[in-house]
């Protein structure tokens, strides 16, 4: 018998990451701005979060609410920061994003393994490695009331504030995209820059501001992996391949955050359903194809997508395209 | 016309600067990025920067031995930047060059275990090369179809053809690994060499022959071929390359099977000519690495073979300050990420002009001060 009641808090902890980044894409991608740094900004999060928790660890005494908030604001800047630099560079200085993004793929994952791994040497600490187990306690707290709750607790209430945090905000992005002016003059950005600017929008305060929200979105996907689901335990390399599937997410979703919520849960059940289908001793090696379904099942919606080629299921317009208002 | 609405400086697009000018702004770029590397080292380390460097140039050349890798780094670097090089030049946007170099030497490894009593040597070799050739090459002709076909976004599909193949090879070395249990495959052929690639010379002189072999082939193909000017002008303009009669879709599918084509060498070679392994890791990143290498030499063969020596001596030189003063190796990934991001930066201030505003009293909105 499949395990459903303890497979889905899993694949709800596998997801939320994924949820994040995928969430902030989509308001990155509306504006127009296809930002491949995804990943690294993702690294980038998590590994701001650890060094602001490390050292608030490092110096003592550990205040709630604090605890909180350190760790949390080190990862929203650390992904602001990134965010910036994507901006600038792409959208001030009109370069390519597709070499922007990867470039900062590889800066963001570099940043994040080399302080993960060197963090204890450069802050000379005592420490044999980076397991933050204590202010990790504060993240991973669910309600108190959940574990009396039998089954509907553990299904619904077993999570720490940051998932929640992510379906809310995946709500309100989507309120925000399709029901508020705000998101309308957004999407007109992202569908027809030229278009927008002659109706007085300003397009690059909304590249910039949907992009550099949309990092520090995605940011908080690489701190909750860490902090919540990895149990403050940073280990390089463990954050894997995740930014690629939010960015998959995102095509998947066909640019709905909303959708992305059953999407991500879906996407982080089929990252671990290897874990739960019996394939017997002499057989491990059929769970590495079952790793394979997220991206395969992305590719047949995004060739599936471009072939019934409806209006409403397709990417922004001037996805990936630099806007320089003399150039027609 | 009041001062005030008038903005600080206007951006105008720059239609002709000559070549010398623009290597000048691209080789300041380097070195102030080298410069705030240097700092960033000095900061980490506590070092001072001229050893920095020294360390930098001795992790590159130090020894033969490490300059042998150096270049044979950079000769597998070059062929898979000059796989993707094509397929730029028509603004298609190959992402998928990690999958295919992948994909290929899952090929080549597959033929060294499964075939290796079967097949005399030279025929085996023969064999997995075809294998790499045309895996690589289908690996690039699904995306190219569907982009053909139906216009799928091929930045998409391609980062997802890459998760594929890592998977794949993920599994085969489930199945093949060697002694059980162990989670990898180790040397295939270890004893027999069979399938493993002749010498010449030196182990590493291989794939630095072949690689110029390749940049010579695609500096003709790309600027002397039919093919070439094809590839030139679908990507200026799908409709202008559909009003003079060039099959649009038969182009794209047809480069697109030359780049994934040239990328299963880059595969082959890691496996058969390198390593005598494989794992998921074996391609590196650098199918990703190869993309700013080739976007970095406006997608020129020849000067894509500096870019990638940059890049590969940036590589080598900060894993070595990471090996001296016992930091995390990821410090280059660190490193290359701080440069990128200047060259790319710096190609503004070649394709584009600031003019500033004129006038410099902006505080003071009077009409007749404004064109002293």
């Amino acid at each position: 018998m499949f395990d459903f009641v303890s497979f889905i808090p899993r694949a709800v902890g596998q997801g939320i990451p994924l949820l994040f980044g995928s969430t902030g894409e989509i308001l990155t991608e509306k504006s127009g701005n296809l930002n491949l740094g995804i990943p690294g900004v993702m690294y980038a999060g998590g590994i701001c979060g650890v060094i602001g928790s490390f050292y608030y660890e490092q110096s003592g005494d550990i205040n709630g609410a604090l605890a909180i908030l350190i760790p949390l604001l080190c990862s929203l800047l650390g992904s602001l920061l990134m965010g910036i630099l994507y901006c600038f560079l792409t959208v001030t200085l009109r370069a390519n994003q597709n070499v922007t993004g990867l470039a900062m793929t590889t800066f963001g994952i570099g940043v994040g393994n080399f302080f993960g791994g060197s963090l204890i040497k450069l802050s000379g600490a005592d420490v044999p490695s980076i397991a933050l187990s204590r202010t990790s306690l504060y993240f991973s707290k669910s309600l108190p009331f959940a574990d009396k709750l039998g089954v509907f607790g553990k299904l619904f209430l077993s999570y720490g504030f940051l998932a929640y945090a992510a379906v809310v905000i995946a709500l309100v992005v989507a309120f925000v995209i399709k029901k508020t002016r705000i998101g309308l003059h957004l999407r007109a950005v992202g569908e027809s820059p030229a278009t927008a600017d002659a109706a007085g929008i300003n397009v690059t305060k909304y590249k910039y501001f949907a992009t550099c929200i949309g990092c520090m979105i995605a940011g908080l996907g690489g701190l909750y992996y860490v902090m919540d689901y990895a149990c403050g335990v940073w280990s390089n390399d463990a954050f894997g391949d995740r930014g690629w599937l939010a960015i998959a997410l995102v095509i998947f979703t066909i640019w709905k955050s909303d959708v992305s919520i059953p999407a991500s849960i879906l996407f982080g059940g089929l990252y671990i359903i290897y874990l739960y289908i019996p394939t017997g001793m002499d057989h491990m090696e059929i769970k590495e194809l079952y790793k394979m379904l997220p991206y395969i099942v992305t590719l047949l919606v995004l060739i599936i997508s471009s072939m019934r080629n409806k209006r409403e299921n397709q990417p922004p317009a001037s996805l990936g395209l630099p806007y320089f208002r003399e150039e027609r | 016309m009041n001062s005030k609405n008038e903005p600080l400086f206007n951006i105008v697009r720059r239609d002709d600067m000559n070549r010398r000018k623009a290597w000048c702004i691209r080789g300041l770029a380097i070195v102030i990025a080298l410069l705030l590397c240097a700092v960033i080292t000095m900061v980490v380390t506590g070092d001072n920067p001229i050893s920095v460097y020294a360390s930098m140039i001795n992790g590159a050349f130090g020894s033969a031995r490490k300059s042998w890798v150096t270049f044979q780094n950079l000769a597998i670097l070059l062929i898979i930047s000059l796989a993707l090089t094509p397929a730029f030049r028509m603004r298609f946007w190959n992402c998928g060059g990690e999958g295919q170099v992948l994909i290929g030497g899952l090929a080549a490894a597959a033929c060294m275990i499964n075939l290796n009593d079967k097949l005399p040597n030279w025929l085996l070799i023969i064999v997995m090369t075809l294998a790499s050739i045309s895996v690589g090459a289908l690996w690039a002709f699904i995306p190219a179809i569907c982009k053909a076909k139906w216009n799928t976004n091929e930045t998409l599909s391609t980062l997802m053809m890459n998760y594929i193949a890592t998977q794949l090879v993920a599994y085969y070395v489930v199945c093949w690994e060697s002694p059980k249990g162990s989670g990898k495959i180790g040397i295939i052929n270890q004893n027999s060499n069979i399938g493993w690639f002749p010498e010449l010379g030196n182990k590493y002189l291989l794939s630095i022959v072949i690689a110029i072999v390749i940049t010579v082939f695609l500096y003709l193909y790309i600027y002397y071929s039919k093919h070439g000017y094809e590839i030139c002008v679908v990507g200026e303009s799908e409709n202008t390359a559909r009003y003079v009669g060039i099959n649009v879709e038969k182009v794209i599918v047809r480069t697109m099977i030359l780049s994934g084509a040239l990328c299963g060498v880059a595969g082959l070679l890691l496996v058969a000519g390198i390593n005598h392994t494989i794992t998921t890791t074996i391609a590196g990143g650098q199918g990703f690495t190869a993309i700013m290498v080739s976007w970095l030499a406006k997608f020129n063969p020849l000067t894509m073979i500096f870019t990638s020596f940059l890049i590969i001596f940036l590589e080598r030189g900060a894993g070595e300050i990471a090996t001296v003063f016992g930091l995390n190796q990821s410090f280059s990934d660190i490193i290359t990420g701080i440069i990128l991001f200047f060259i790319i930066g710096c190609e503004f201030f070649i394709n584009y002009r600031i003019l500033f505003r004129k006038s410099k009293k902006t505080a003071v909105p009077t009409v007749g001060k404004e064109d002293e």
